[in-house]
């Protein structure tokens, strides 16, 4: 069952209050999507911690529901 | 004990620990099975590593059992000296910094 992209956005948000996401549908098809997730609260945590932050906030919907979803993850100021 | 018998958690450390570069991943480094395998497989080969890969496709139990070993949803993941380096997302954002490849020289 593919998933809109706001509501994508709205889980993550709702995970990490911080958090400016963007969101773009690689395919079209509402089952591609890629991530853009910009927050604060990542600052001292490592890559790995900050997808993991992500997964949490969709609650186990990546690698099921949301199979493809490309992601990627930064603080502000593009450090 | 054949394969099977033993727990999988403990089978994926033994494969984790007893290779310096393994990629588990669906489908093989010559044939994957899906987008982000073949991305992780194409940036290891555009680095010239030497490295194994798992076929989750072909055990369930490894398939289920890697999303738990490192608390990780999707398969592919990348591991360098026993330590999990991330999905093909964080490999092609250290590809493009440069760390991936210092992460592979230096350690295996």
């Amino acid at each position: 069952m593919p998933m809109a992209a706001d509501e994508i956005e709205e889980l993550i948000k709702a995970g990490i209050p911080d958090a400016e996401v963007s969101i773009r549908d690689l395919a079209g098809d509402g089952d591609h999507y890629a991530a853009r997730v910009v927050a604060k609260s990542f600052e001292g945590m490592s890559r790995i911690r900050q997808h993991q932050a992500v997964f949490a906030a969709l609650g186990g919907r990546v690698g099921g529901e949301l199979h493809a979803l490309q992601l990627e993850t930064a603080v502000p100021n593009g450090e | 004990m054949t394969d099977a018998q033993i727990d999988p958690q403990t089978r994926i450390a033994g494969i984790v620990k007893g290779n310096d570069i393994v990629l588990f991943m669906k489908g093989t480094s010559l044939f994957p099975q899906c987008g982000f395998s073949s991305r992780a497989v194409a940036i290891l080969d555009r680095l010239g590593a030497t490295y194994e890969t798992v076929d989750v496709l072909q055990d369930p139990d490894i398939r289920q059992g890697i999303k738990e070993y490192s608390d990780w949803p999707t398969v592919p993941q990348l591991y360098v000296k026993g330590e999990f380096v991330g999905g093909s997302d964080i490999m092609m954002e250290m590809f493009e910094s440069g760390e991936l490849q210092e992460l592979l020289v230096t350690e295996a």
